[in-house]
């Protein structure tokens, strides 16, 4: 069937195993050649599509223990980190690490090792992660942690699902309040505004700054950066203090249909940034934001890769080293918004020191940001590319779906130790998808 | 606190696990009743922690009738609503060529259920109240040639449920009729279902909640359902056999 990633691009054909249990599970690792393991399909490109064989674990989704002593919580690959959420949040306990959408597997968040708005303070998924147990070619079942097949935790981590299939893991909840998150808005005229507000709030639980790529010159980097606290008890007006994990409802929406390519031209793009920077302005200062608004709020759309229509849309996400951030963001927003190519949303953030096998995170600033397929935008991701490699920053694999593996190998010194391990450990004859293949990994 | 229990007997189906986790987000207690009832161990722990409800397995087959009396005496209380998501589809060509899987698609369809729902039936009339659910099938509105031995069984199957609720209306015992059309499951894997016509097994669950609740008798969950089998119905037979539906 074909099947694509989150931003609708490429779409690749394949043969789509979706196994209840953990032996229709082996049935299915055994019977193919050549595999990847698919969570609920929340990375942009192609990182979970394997043309021989993708193998879904959504359906394994049970959650087998907790433990309140620790908050620890034992759960099949395929959970939502949602499905958490919903189970745990009203209990007083929310996941450690979280990324922009609930919607990801526990799985796909072990895979990519995710990160969330507190990687300054709290690093990336990977803290919150006890064990993982990995299924090898063979069907078999390790269980890996930081003292247990080491080398396999390293890099099951970040490895995209490359050293096997993640079947279970054990993750660590945090113990929160409330369901409400204090929020303060600091407006940042420009980059170098901005990058002092993330220096000079290291000690925030949650930072993440929304940036205007299309304001150049002396607004270059305009920015409203956002902080956040989980919100605890005595912080919560006196109605809401005894349903503290009282949401209000939402309806969720749904993007209807595909919009057409011409509806998110630059324009609009533009006069929406310039928008949502006056309205943030406006709203500065501290105010009180449910957990879902404040990290998921495009979750609250369903399906919203669709307004980038049919030919669907690339993201591009890099981290830059701390010395060259600065410079080099710089570099990146004048080449995008020379280019006019309206990015809907980029964000940036401030990343904490990191020392892991394959992850992406690394001490320094990350931005992200999106674009619909065309050739213009490919053009233009070559040229971000560039400006990444020029200031020694490297690619997160979850977002990517067009870089040359002459790009990936020049980004990053941990591939050929990754390439080594995944021969030696015999993962590269079985494990592989689209994405690692493009790479040559 | 915690409500009357919910029997799923199939808990093993999709649709059958999705029915469980609907009726325990509502409070219930939760049996959960298959074949090999032991593996079902990872969805016993995962109902318990996430709607905190009480959660037991039992060993069922619906394939041998002669042991559903003794399954419904040794549950640990009677429940309060019962539902049966058991079933089997067979590719139709196979059932064609090999009349031991024609025969096994039948009882699985119709004869199983039909069984453990009536014993069902009658303690629940006894007790003077309760909630069957049967999950029936839109196939058995009307023979097809490309499914009509699964079809046909369901047409049983929607036939005893319908009696088994005329007769037991005036006894406090409701029966639902369950007609999903199509719907996203390991049943209907690798098929090309038209996405708007498909219901997810946590659509179906939510449908027959809410028919427990407002005591409706027949559901099609998409709505769009009820319309085309009136259509299908309506067809006169000379035109309808030389269809390809």
């Amino acid at each position: 069937m074909m099947l694509s990633g989150w931003g609708r691009y490429p779409v690749l054909n394949t043969s789509l195993h979706a196994p209840r249990s953990l032996s229709a599970l082996q049935d299915a690792v055994r019977s193919e050649r050549s595999l990847i393991a698919r969570g609920n399909g929340r990375a942009y490109g192609d990182s979970a599509i394997n043309p021989a064989a993708t193998l879904e674990t959504r359906h394994l989704n049970r959650m087998l223990a907790f433990d309140p002593a620790n908050g620890q919580l034992i759960a099949e690959a395929g959970v939502l980190l949602g499905d958490v959420i919903a189970a745990f949040l009203r209990r007083g306990w929310f996941p450690l690490v979280t990324p922009g959408t609930k919607f990801v597997t526990l799985g796909g968040a072990v895979a990519a090792d995710v990160h969330g708005k507190n990687h300054h303070k709290d690093g990336s998924f990977r803290s919150c992660v006890d064990w993982i147990d990995v299924m090898d070619a063979t069907g078999d079942v390790t269980r890996c942690s930081r003292a247990e097949q080491p080398a396999l935790f390293e890099h099951t981590l970040g490895g995209m699902g490359l050293t096997g299939v993640i079947t279970q893991a054990a993750i660590r909840l945090q113990r929160v309040e409330s369901a409400w998150i204090r929020q303060t808005t600091h407006p940042a005229a420009n980059l170098k505004t901005a990058m002092d507000v993330f220096e000079a709030n290291h000690q925030a639980t949650y930072s993440v700054a929304w940036i205007d790529c299309l304001a150049g010159g002396a607004d270059l980097g305009r920015s409203l950066v956002m902080l956040g606290e989980h919100a605890r008890l005595e912080d919560l007006p006196h109605d809401r203090r005894r349903m503290p994990f009282d949401m209000p409802g939402k309806t969720k929406r749904t993007v209807p249909f595909d919009f057409p390519g011409f509806a998110l031209n630059a324009l609009a793009v533009r006069a929406f940034n310039a928008l949502y920077y006056r309205m943030g302005s406006r709203r500065t200062g501290q105010r009180l934001v449910d957990i879902d608004t404040y990290f998921y709020p495009l979750d609250a759309i369903l399906e919203w890769n669709r307004i980038y229509g049919r030919k669907g849309f690339a993201q591009f996400q890099c981290v830059l080293p701390l010395d060259a951030s600065e410079a080099g963001l710089s570099a990146l927003l004048e080449a995008i918004s020379e280019e006019g190519a309206g990015s809907f949303l980029a964000v940036l953030k401030r990343f904490g020191a990191q020392d892991s096998a394959f992850s992406f995170p690394m001490e320094g600033y990350t931005l992200a940001l999106d674009f619909p397929i065309n050739t213009r935008t490919l053009r233009l991701l070559a040229e971000l590319d560039r400006i990444t490699l020029d200031h020694g920053g490297r690619f997160y694999l979850a977002k990517d779906s067009h870089m040359s593996a002459k790009t990936f190998s020049a980004s990053d010194t941990r591939i050929t130790a990754f390439r080594a391990q995944r021969q030696d450990s015999g993962w590269q004859d079985t494990f592989a998808s689209a994405q690692s293949r493009r790479l040559s990994l | 606190m915690t409500k009357p229990p919910v029997l799923v007997l199939g808990a093993r189906s999709d649709i059958g696990r999705a029915t469980a986790h609907a009726f325990a987000a509502l409070g219930h207690s939760i049996q959960l009743a298959a074949r090999n009832a032991k593996t079902l161990d990872a969805d016993r722990s995962d109902i318990a922690l996430r709607h905190g409800v009480d959660v037991s397995l039992h060993e069922f087959d619906a394939l041998e009738p002669a042991s559903h009396v003794t399954f419904v005496d040794r549950l640990p209380e009677l429940p309060d609503i019962a539902v049966c998501a058991v079933g089997l589809m067979e590719d139709q060509s196979h059932s064609e060529r090999d009349p031991e899987t024609a025969l096994r698609v039948m009882r699985s369809n119709y004869e199983g259920p039909a069984s453990i729902l009536a014993v069902l039936a009658n303690r629940f009339e006894e007790r003077g109240h309760g909630t069957l659910v049967g999950i029936s099938s839109v196939a058995g509105e009307r023979g097809r040639a490309t499914n009509y031995v699964y079809g046909s069984a369901k047409a049983g199957y929607t036939a005893f449920l319908s009696g088994l609720r005329n007769r037991l209306a005036k006894k406090g015992v409701h029966v639902v009729t369950v007609l999903p059309g199509f719907v996203a499951t390991q049943m209907t894997e690798g098929m090309d279902l038209p996405k708007k016509l498909t219901a997810q097994p946590d659509e179906v669950a939510s449908a027959i909640t809410r028919a427990h609740l407002g005591r409706t008798d027949i559901i099609y969950v998409h709505r769009k359902w009820r319309l085309i089998m009136l259509l299908i119905r309506m067809m006169p037979e000379r035109i309808f056999k030389k269809t390809a539906l």
